[in-house]
C-alpha cells in the first residue's frame, strides 16, 4: 500500500483504483487504446482486434480455471458455439446484431452448463477430461451438422451492423471489441470481488471446507461455467466477425490449449493475468514472425520454420513459466511494483 | 455362418486389434499416473516422435525394421528420462493445473521439433504385406493381427512384471504410498524415472503400430487424446482397467462405425468421447478405479 493513503470510509476502501496516480495512468491507457486505430497500420489493427478477442476469452477461462479451479481444455470449442450461434442468429434468422451477440453468449452459456453438470461429482483431472470430451463433441457437431454450420467448408459470416456502424470495417470492429473487452474486464473484476467471487475462490482452495461454511458447490460451479462460457461466446461471436468465414479449424483443441497457456503465463487467478498473458503471447508471436521472416530470407528452402519455431518457443515459454514463475506475469508485476515503491529502503 | 454375425465379427475383431494398441498407450498413461500422479497429455506426441524416429530409421537410413525398432526403443528411453528430469521433477508438489500444463507445453515442443525435422507430410511404412488374411470369412490385414499380437505380448509381459519383478513391485509400492515406500528404502525418484521410460517405450511401440495402420503424420498425436476415454473408462489408477478400457473403446469405436454410420456419418470419431462423458456421469472414478471417499 502506498504511503499516505488513508481510507476514511468503506466506500473508499472498496475502490478498485485507489490512488490518483493509478487512475490517471488508467485514463492515459484507455485514451491510448481509443486513438490507437488512427495511429497504427492496418495489420497492427487486426492484431489488436485479435488481442482484444483473446482478452475476453481469457477472462472467461480465468474465471473458470483461475478462480474456481476447474481446468477447462474446451474453451475454444465454446467460442466456436458462440461464433456459429451469433452468425446463424444474425445471418440466417435475421436477428439484429446486438441481440444476436447476447443470444450467442446465452446459447454458449447453456452449452457450457450442460458440460458443467458433471463437475459436481468430478474434480481436477477428471473434469479436465470432461472438458476435452466437450471439445471433441462440439467440434464434431460443427463439422458434421452441415445444414446448420456448413460443415467442413465453413460458413460465411454476415457482417453485423449497429446503426451507422458496420463491423466488417476493422476500425468499427476494433471499437466494438475494445468496449466489450473493457466491459468484460470490469464484470470479471466485480464478480471476483463480490460474494460470488469469494465463494468461487473458496471452492478452488478447499471445496469441502467451502461446502461446510455454506457455499452451494453445485450452484457456484455451474455459475462459473455459465459466466465463463458466456464470455467465450461473446469472444467467439467477435472472432466470427473478424474472420468473416468460420470453419471448425478455428476452434480446435490446439486453440483451447493456447488460451489456457495465455492465462497461465499471465497468472491464473488475477484479473490482470488475462491481459498480461494475451499481451505477452501476441508480442512474442510478432517477434517470432519477424525472426522467421529473416530466417526464411536466409534459408529460403525451409518453409516450415515459422510453424516449428513458434511451437518450440511457446512450449519452452510455457514450461519455463511454470517452473520459474508459476503465478505468472501478474505476480511478477506485483513484486516489481512493491520493490519500486519501497526502493531504496526495502526492509 | 450367417451374414449378420460375420459383419459383427469383422468390426469386432478390427476393433479389438485397434483396441489392443489403445490399451498399450493407455497403459503408459496409467503407469505415469499411478506412480507420479501426473496425467501425461503429451503421450500422443511421444507416440508420434517414436513413430517418426522408427520411420526415418527404416526409410532414410535404410536400417531393417528390427534394428530401427531397437534404435527407437533406446531413443524413447532417453526421451522419457529427459522429460522426467527436466520438465516434471521441478514441479513435484505443484497444483494439478501446472503439471497438466507442463505436459501440454511438451506437446508444443515435440510437435515443433517433429515439424522442423520431418516436415508436414504424411508418410507410410511399408513393412507388412497388404493382402488381408481370410479368417473364416472375416478379413483382417496382417497389420491388425500383428498389432494385436505385439500388444498382447507386451500387456502380458507388463502384467507379469508388476506381479513378480522387483522393480515392478517397487513401482506398485510407490503408487500406493510414496512416503511409506521411501521409508522402506525404495528410491522414489528412480521409480519415477523408470515409469516415464516404460511409458515412453510403450507409447512409441503404440505409435509405430498406429503409424503402420494410418500413416505417420502430425495427426498421429490425436490418438493420444483418443486414448483418454479408454483410461477414464477403466479408471485412471488401474492397470487392468486401462487394458479393458482400451479394448472396449477400440471395439465400441469400430462397432459404432459399423452400425451407426448410416445414421450419423463418421460418428466413430466422437463415440469414445460420448462414452467418456457418460462414464464420468455415472461412475466418475472409472470402472476399476479407486473411489476416493472424503470425509470432513
Amino acid at each position: 500500500m502506498p504511503a499516505g493513503l488513508f481510507h476514511e470510509s468503506y466506500r473508499s476502501d472498496e475502490r478498485i483504483f485507489q490512488t490518483w496516480f493509478v487512475r490517471s495512468w488508467l485514463i492515459v491507457f484507455l485514451l491510448g487504446c481509443a486513438v490507437a486505430p488512427w495511429l497504427v497500420s492496418k495489420y497492427m489493427l487486426s492484431i489488436l482486434i485479435e488481442a482484444g478477442i483473446a482478452i475476453i476469452a481469457c477472462h472467461g477461462l480465468n474465471l473458470l480455471t483461475g478462480f474456481t479451479g476447474q481446468i477447462s481444455l474446451g474453451h475454444a470449442a465454446f467460442m466456436g458455439v458462440g461464433a456459429y450461434a451469433c452468425s446463424i442468429l444474425n445471418g440466417q434468422a435475421g436477428v439484429p446484431f446486438v441481440p444476436a451477440l447476447l443470444g450467442a453468449g446465452a446459447v454458449t452459456a447453456l452449452v457450457g452448463m450442460v458440460f458443467g453438470i458433471p463437475s459436481l461429482r468430478l474434480r481436477g483431472l477428471y473434469l479436465a477430461m470432461a472438458t476435452i470430451a466437450a471439445q471433441f463433441i462440439i467440434e464434431f457437431t460443427i463439422r458434421r451438422w452441415d445444414r446448420l454450420t456448413g460443415g467442413v467448408e465453413g460458413m460465411y459470416v454476415e457482417p453485423g451492423k449497429l446503426g451507422p456502424f458496420y463491423f466488417n470495417d476493422h476500425i468499427h470492429l476494433y471499437y466494438l471489441t475494445f468496449i466489450l473487452a473493457l466491459a468484460v474486464t470490469m464484470a470479471t473484476k466485480n464478480i471476483v470481488r463480490a460474494r460470488s467471487g469469494r465463494a468461487l475462490v473458496a471452492i478452488r482452495d478447499r471445496y469441502l471446507a467451502a461446502e461446510v461454511i455454506g457455499v452451494n458447490l453445485f450452484k457456484y460451479r455451474l455459475l462459473s461455467f455459465a459466466v465463463s462460457s458466456f464470455f467465450a461466446g461473446l469472444a467467439g461471436a467477435l472472432l466470427a466477425q473478424y474472420l468473416e468465414v468460420i470453419t471448425h479449424e478455428s476452434f480446435t483443441i490446439l486453440q483451447s490449449i493456447d488460451y489456457l497457456a495465455m492465462c497461465i503465463i499471465g497468472g491464473l487467478g488475477h484479473i490482470l493475468g488475462g491481459i498480461f498473458g494475451v499481451a505477452f503471447w501476441f508480442i512474442l508471436e510478432r517477434i517470432l514472425e519477424v525472426l522467421t521472416t529473416m530466417l526464411n530470407s536466409a534459408f529460403p528452402n525451409q518453409v516450415t520454420w515459422f510453424v516449428s519455431l513458434r511451437e518450440i518457443v511457446f512450449g519452452l515459454v510455457i514450461i519455463l513459466f511454470l517452473i520459474f514463475e508459476p503465478d505468472g506475469l501478474a505476480a511478477r508485476w506485483r513484486t516489481i511494483r512493491a520493490y519500486w515503491k519501497l526502493w531504496p529502503f526495502s526492509y | 455362418m450367417p451374414n449378420e454375425f460375420l459383419f459383427f465379427m469383422q468390426f469386432f475383431l478390427t476393433g479389438l486389434s485397434m483396441g489392443s494398441v489403445y490399451a498399450l498407450v493407455a497403459l503408459g498413461f496409467v503407469l505415469i499416473y499411478k506412480s507420479t500422479s501426473i496425467l501425461n497429455l503429451a503421450q500422443g506426441e511421444i507416440m508420434m516422435v517414436g513413430a517418426y524416429v522408427c520411420l526415418s530409421m527404416t526409410l532414410d537410413f535404410g536400417l531393417n525394421f528390427m534394428a530401427a525398432f531397437a534404435v527407437t526403443m533406446v531413443f524413447s528411453v532417453l526421451l522419457g528420462l529427459a522429460v522426467e528430469r527436466l520438465a516434471l521433477r521441478p514441479l513435484i508438489g505443484e497444483p494439478i493445473i501446472s503439471v497438466i500444463m507442463v505436459t501440454l507445453g511438451l506437446t508444443y515442443i515435440l510437435r515443433g521439433v517433429v515439424i522442423m525435422v520431418w516436415g508436414n507430410d504424411i508418410r507410410q511404412f511399408n513393412i507388412f504385406p497388404q493382402e488381408p488374411i481370410d479368417l473364416w470369412g472375416i478379413k483382417l490385414t496382417y497389420l491388425y493381427v500383428w498389432s494385436m499380437g505385439i500388444s498382447l505380448v507386451l500387456l502380458t509381459f507388463f502384467a507379469v512384471f508388476f506381479k513378480y519383478a522387483r522393480t515392478g513391485i517397487f513401482m506398485r509400492a510407490v503408487a500406493d504410498h510414496q512416503t511409506a515406500a521411501q521409508s522402506m528404502g525404495i528410491s522414489v525418484k528412480r521409480v519415477f524415472a523408470i515409469s516415464w521410460c516404460i511409458a515412453a517405450v510403450v507409447s512409441s511401440i503404440g505409435g509405430i503400430l498406429v503409424g503402420n495402420i494410418a500413416g505417420v503424420g502430425v495427426d498421429l498425436s490425436h490418438i493420444g487424446l483418443k486414448v483418454l476415454p479408454a483410461v477414464i473408462f477403466g479408471g485412471l489408477d488401474s492397470i487392468l482397467g486401462a487394458i479393458i478400457g482400451g479394448l472396449a473403446v477400440g471395439v465400441l469405436e469400430f462397432l459404432s462405425a459399423g452400425y451407426l454410420d448410416p445414421y450419423i456419418p463418421a460418428i466413430n470419431e466422437v463415440f469414445p468421447f460420448i462414452i467418456l462423458v457418460l462414464v464420468l456421469m455415472i461412475r466418475p472414478y472409472g470402472l476399476f478405479g479407486i473411489e476416493e471417499i472424503e470425509r470432513v
